[in-house]
């Protein structure tokens, strides 16, 4: 679970509840909640999580079951640039892993993690249709074909610079 | 650069792509211009339900997700169990990495999977459809919603289609990062907002599917090809591939190929006629090595299997599958362990964890292979390898745990020797896996400057002054400190 | 239905359409191993993830292994389910299983009566090949009041989840995280303490290894008896003497009250008492306060709450306090025999025999492991010292008995002591679903109708079905009665009060299967629901051989109300043994 507690506002809880509203606070409709309550978030802390339960009267165990199910959904927030490694297996072949760790190396994080400054964010996704460029990474919306682990510090600067 | 292979020769037929690329997909008329819902209005006027899956069986067409299950036989089970209500369901959770048809139809030819679902609609009796797709595809989803409101304004989609009295529409529902929701209890429990886990069938989806309705799964580039089987014809589709695999299959070539990108081609094309025809070949001219289809489900495919026809039957019996059709080449540099390896790692973190051998079997497997590759492996591991990835294969409760050892297994059959000089030797030919390799003094660069000998913690490297040097690679650490040292590059490693 | 031919390891059977293959096989006598599945057939309750694979078969024709516990028999289908094929695939996967298990043996609560340890044995596993490398799936332990979860335990057989759920629809459990990672556990994986769990202990009574077992409190009993300084009183609930004989080989549904007795007396208890004193004192409560709801309705009293429901079961009281805050007027606010015991024992009896509270060291022996909780509630305590000290389960009374070096086959009977060991056969069928309402049928009838009852068994409020109600016609006033066993079921009809449309005057509600006999804190039923069912049998046997079988002619109970508490519902006796309840859904998540 997310090892920061935080207080919702109302407003945002709010928020949660209309979103739940919307989608007739439906059971079979909790995967769509979440990601409404994801995308408006940016992340699905416990809080998000518990309100989400109790206006839609399921067992928070069960959302949060839902929750640790699904990669797309996170716990912990994204860096203010999320960067993602495919490691899809044309860009594994080409060496994906090698520029993966050098992320890891010089952001001092794991897959998954977001730095303590919260400016970068660490993730794999698989395969985004951009094989001919493999191996590719994405920061934010940008994608940057071709990376070799010596392109690493030029990305990571590009942002800090 | 396009995401279609470059070299559309004649070996490459276009059905399930065949407005790829060339309508733009945000404007109804283009699709209809191409005969865009054209099928539809056959089906709904002119066509019984009955006729059209009889069609639809005659035409031998295939599911193209996964294990190929005749599409006119499931639909006329859905249309057997009566119910009153029941779902069209598109399979659209592309989860294969290394495989973008899905998401390439629906970006650019969205209506075509909106009109084969209302004709699935209108086959089995039901009046709604779902396209349950990957969340990860923002633009595919834009451009369906847009579709989805362009085929309501026409009439193509909602009450009383064409005038017919058919009503059908469709709604999106998202997945969210799950690769077993590829398998479709999965996905149908995915759908309901659950967790994503499969349950055994019987009960088929057809009879007890989606909110415990009979529900029709097809995947993406399945239901691509309906609507011009529908105007075609069963016969011309059959005349396409071989005795068991009717019509074309599209492929996501990638890896160490020179024109990577989607292609299309008959059922029973040939590997060679793929990699090397259209694919043009190894990329900076080295050696073909191996050709994974079917993705972490599938296993590979090798030199001895170039003139093979691909269909279902070959691939299975050659150990890989169809799968939803990425196809990655690989060279002389891959090694075939850690491909096998990469794979499972993709297994085990995609795993559900309901069923023990998929969940905790994977990750043995995956712990093998990760020491074979760090040189800690056993010829004993070998063996057990082979049986822990045969009893997976046995015992697992979905496809995914089915079928999550045969890169291992395939690997082991196609290149027993390199799994052998890996446990034996503790050697790695293509130099992949950095734990095997050795350091080495080039003699030809080496002045016999002793620096190397000096930064030496072990004191491994021997050799008179202005003489070249030589490491023991059996006291050797691999510590690095004499590469780093070496002003001359006369270390390497090997 | 039409029958279906297979054949079975070369033998035939004609099975029912839609049988699994486990069940045909088992008409053949031929036992398939399983570990994950389980079914509680009177409970309409079934276990079937098809997760261990363990019963796996072999289909001819079929590509791969089929689980039996879920695939259904078709015609002429040949099954073999002892091909070497089939047992290697059973070892590997049980070796699978074992490599991300503890094994700490030795210790494990659950060691003896461990089904994945039983497994072990039958597949003859000797090694884990590759265990020194092996990864282990790693969790944080969870000890709450009642409970422990040990999930480095966990099989993922889903039974807890199952019963959390499907059964009790209580919700505390789910299935979380992915793959290997993948375990059941509350939600945010906190503790039990912040989740709604009830602490009804039925996931603790299916789990099949010591992922889920209770808190033993068998080391904190020797210590108390140990204490010289210590008057040690013991109780024992109805439903533990119609259990207990199981743990030592007795056939389910023996009564050993006598022999259970004299183990208390030899292992050094200073008094060894009965809860069932206490149930008789809670029908004179809860039947007067029944009595009294009922008569302000009948004189048109609109603010009288009714149904009165029962309030002996913590693990109910536990559920209604997270699920139904705002009703929680409506339930009788009298204590549960547990605690009417132990505020009596430390008060009535302590002064009594002169001994000060804090010298008294009350215990209780339960089938419930709510019960643990419930005695460390705070409203149950005087000055820090609680009325009830702990609670052990007849699991944990019968590890005592055996580490004691005495085998209850060759025990003695002996009898309660006096005073507070004696009571009613209404006090014993409280350990029965249907048993309270039964024995609150009988005071009060009589109380109300002043006539005295012929027949005072009520077999209509008996029985198995998860609802009953039953029409009680008290000389021409219709008393309509609900009874709900297992939380889910007591949801419905608590929902049916919630929307104001309950037609009961009265409901009662236990939250195990079965009532108490069920309890989470009974010998393990392994799945064989039959033996809920001989425990029921044993409980109504010993009302029948009562001489005394209604509460308010235990001649203790009177001496108690005109000794020390004056008149059932008097200030003393709401002091003493009335409670109330809280809303407990705002303290779900506070750490």
């Amino acid at each position: 679970m997310s090892s920061v507690k935080i207080e919702l506002r109302q407003d945002q809880v709010d928020k949660i509840h209309s979103i739940c509203d919307s989608f007739g606070n439906q059971e079979g409709e909790l995967i769509n909640v979440l990601h409404k309550c994801q995308s408006t978030f940016g992340y699905l802390p416990a809080e998000v999580q518990e309100v989400i339960s109790e206006k839609m009267e399921m067992p928070a165990a069960k959302v949060y079951g839902v929750v640790t199910f699904y990669s797309f959904f996170t716990m912990i927030p994204k860096g203010k640039h999320p960067i993602s490694i495919c490691t899809g297996t044309a860009c594994y072949v080409r060496g994906a892993e090698t520029v993966l760790n050098e992320f890891k190396k010089q952001l001092e994080i794991e897959v998954g993690e977001t730095c303590e400054d919260g400016i970068f964010s660490l993730s794999c996704l698989r395969c985004v249709g951009a094989c001919g460029l493999a191996p590719v990474v994405q920061v934010g919306d940008k994608t940057y074909g071709r990376v070799a682990p010596d392109d690493v510090k030029g990305i990571i600067e590009a942002y800090t610079g | 650069m396009s995401k279609y292979s470059k070299n559309i020769n004649k070996k490459q037929i276009r059905i399930a792509l065949r407005n790829c690329g060339i309508i733009d997909p945000e404007i109804i008329e283009e699709y209809i211009a191409r005969d865009g819902y054209h099928a539809l209005g056959e089906v709904l006027t002119r066509q019984t339900p009955e006729e059209t899956i009889e069609l639809m069986k005659a035409s031998g067409l295939r599911g193209r997700g996964g294990a190929g299950f005749p599409a006119g036989l499931k639909w006329d089970f859905a249309r057997k169990n009566e119910a009153d209500q029941k779902y069209v369901v598109c399979n659209a959770d592309e989860g294969d990495p290394g495989a973008f048809m899905d998401r390439s139809i629906l970006e650019g030819d969205p209506h075509s999977v909106l009109e084969a679902m209302a004709i699935v609609g209108r086959c089995i009796g039901s009046d709604m459809g779902y396209i349950y797709i990957r969340a990860e595809y923002p633009l595919a989803i834009a451009r369906l919603k847009i579709a989805i409101e362009q085929a309501r304004e026409y009439g193509l989609l909602g009450k009383d289609i064409l005038g017919s009295g058919f009503n059908f529409d469709i709604d999106l529902k998202y997945g969210a990062g799950a690769f077993v929701c590829g398998e479709e209890t999965a996905l149908i429990h995915s759908m309901e907002g659950e967790r994503g886990e499969p349950t055994l069938k019987p009960p088929f989806p057809a009879e007890s599917g989606y909110m415990g309705k009979p529900t029709n799964v097809n995947n993406v580039e399945t239901l691509a090809n309906v609507p011009v089987i529908i105007l075609k014809g069963a016969e011309w589709f059959s005349s396409i591939g071989t005795e068991s695999s009717k019509g074309t299959k599209v492929f996501a070539l990638a890896g160490k190929i020179n024109n990577v990108g989607l292609i299309e081609v008959p059922m029973g094309t040939t590997l060679r006629e793929v990699i090397f025809e259209i694919g043009g070949g190894i990329k900076d001219g080295k050696k073909f090595k191996a050709a994974q289809t079917g993705g972490p489900s599938g296993g590979c495919l090798t030199e001895k299997h170039l003139d093979t026809p691909i269909d279902y039957e070959n691939l299975v019996a050659n150990g890989s599958m169809m799968g939803s059709g990425g196809m990655i080449v690989m060279d002389e540099d891959d090694c075939m362990v850690s491909i096998a390896r990469f794979y499972l790692d993709f297994t085990v973190e995609e795993s559900c964890g309901k069923c023990a051998p998929c969940r905790i079997g994977n990750k043995r497997l995956h712990e093998l292979l990760q020491r074979i590759c760090e040189g800690k492996g056993e010829e004993s591991d070998l063996v057990r390898l082979r049986n822990l990835g045969e009893v997976i294969k046995d015992t697992s409760l979905c496809g995914l745990g089915q079928s999550s050892p045969n890169p291992v297994l395939s690997t082991m059959d196609n290149f027993p020797e390199e799994y052998l000089s890996h446990v034996v030797d503790k050697k790695c030919t293509s130099g992949v896996c950095t734990d095997l390799l050795e350091y080495f003094i080039v003699e030809e660069n080496c002045i016999g400057c002793t620096a190397c000998a000096r930064a030496c913690p072990v004191g491994c490297i021997s050799g008179e002054r202005k003489e070249p040097h030589l490491i023991n690679p059996d006291t050797c650490i691999k510590c690095g400190a004499c590469m780093e040292k070496c002003k001359f590059d006369a270390v390497i490693l090997k | 239905m039409s029958l279906v031919k297979l054949t079975i390891d070369g033998n035939k059977v004609e099975v029912p359409a839609g049988t699994t293959i486990y069940k045909a096989a088992k008409q053949l006598d031929i036992d398939i191993p399983i570990l994950c599945y389980m079914d509680l057939k009177d409970l309409n309750i079934e276990n079937k993830p098809g997760g261990c694979r363990i019963c796996s078969v072999e289909v001819e024709g079929r590509r791969n292994l089929a689980p039996s516990c879920s695939t259904a028999v078709a015609e002429d289908m040949l099954v073999r389910t002892n091909s070497m094929r089939v047992i290697n695939a059973r070892r590997t996967v049980m070796e699978l299983i074992l490599s991300d298990h503890p094994k700490d043996c030795l210790s494990c609560a659950k060691a003896g009566n461990c089904d994945l340890q039983d497994m072990a044995v039958l597949l003859g596993i000797r090694e884990i090949p590759g265990q020194e490398y092996a990864e282990m799936s790693t969790y944080r332990l969870d000890t709450s009041p009642s409970i422990i979860r040990d999930l480095d335990k966990c099989i993922m057989c889903r039974r807890c989840e199952t019963m959390c759920n499907d059964f009790q629809t209580v919700g505390a459990l789910h299935a979380v995280n992915r793959g290997f990672e993948a375990v059941v556990a509350p939600a945010f994986e906190m503790n039990l303490e912040h989740s709604p769990c009830t602490y009804c202990g039925q996931c603790v009574a299916v789990c099949p290894t010591g992922a889920l077992t209770e808190v033993d409190h068998t080391g904190k009993v020797i210590a108390a008896l140990n204490d010289p300084t210590k008057t040690v009183v013991v109780q024992t609930a109805p439903a533990v003497r119609a259990a207990l004989g199981e743990e030592f080989g007795m056939e389910p549904g023996t009564r050993v009250t006598g022999q259970m007795v004299t183990a208390l007396k030899q292992l050094g208890f200073d008094y060894v008492f009965d809860t069932d004193f206490a149930a008789d004192l809670t029908i004179m409560e809860e039947g007067t306060e029944l009595l009294g709801r009922l008569k302000r309705h009948l004189e048109g009293d609109e603010s009288v709450q009714l149904p009165i429901l029962t309030s002996c079961c913590p693990g109910w009281v536990n559920f209604f306090e997270y699920n139904y805050p705002d009703l929680k007027d409506v339930p009788s606010t009298a204590r549960s025999p547990q605690q009417m015991f132990g505020a009596i024992a430390k008060t009535y009896f302590a002064d009594k025999i002169e001994v000060d509270r804090k010298d008294m060291v009350v215990i209780s022996i339960m089938p419930c492991l709510a019960k643990k909780y419930e005695c460390q509630r705070d409203e149950f305590s005087v000055d820090g010292n609680p009325d009830v000290d702990f609670s052990i389960s007849t699991r944990e009374l019968a590890h005592l008995i055996k580490q004691a070096n005495m085998d209850l086959n060759k025990l003695e009977e002996d009898d309660f002591d006096a005073p507070l060991g004696e009571s009613s056969g209404a006090a014993v069928i409280f350990g029965a679903t249907g048993g309270v309402i039964e024995a609150a049928t009988r005071t009060a009838y009589e109380l109300q109708t002043g006539k005295t009852l012929e027949k005072v068994d009520f077999k209509q409020l008996r029985g198995m079905e998860g609802i009953r109600s039953a029409t009680v016609d008290f000389d021409g006033l219709d008393i309509n009665i609900g009874i709900a066993h297992g939380l889910g079921n007591a949801r419905k009809l608590l929902d049916e009060v919630k929307a104001g449309k309950s037609k009961y005057h009265a409901i009662e509600v236990m939250a195990c299967p079965g009532g108490c006999i069920g309890g989470g804190g009974q010998p393990l039923h392994h799945g064989d629901a039959s033996i809920l069912k001989a425990r029921t049998k044993a409980i109504y046997k010993e009302d029948e051989g009562k001489t005394i079988r209604k509460s308010h002619e235990n001649p203790y109970i009177l001496k108690l109300y005109d000794e020390f508490l004056g008149e059932p519902l008097s200030e003393k006796a709401h002091e003493l043994l009335h409670t109330h309840y809280f809303d407990k859904r705002k303290k779900i998540f506070q750490v």
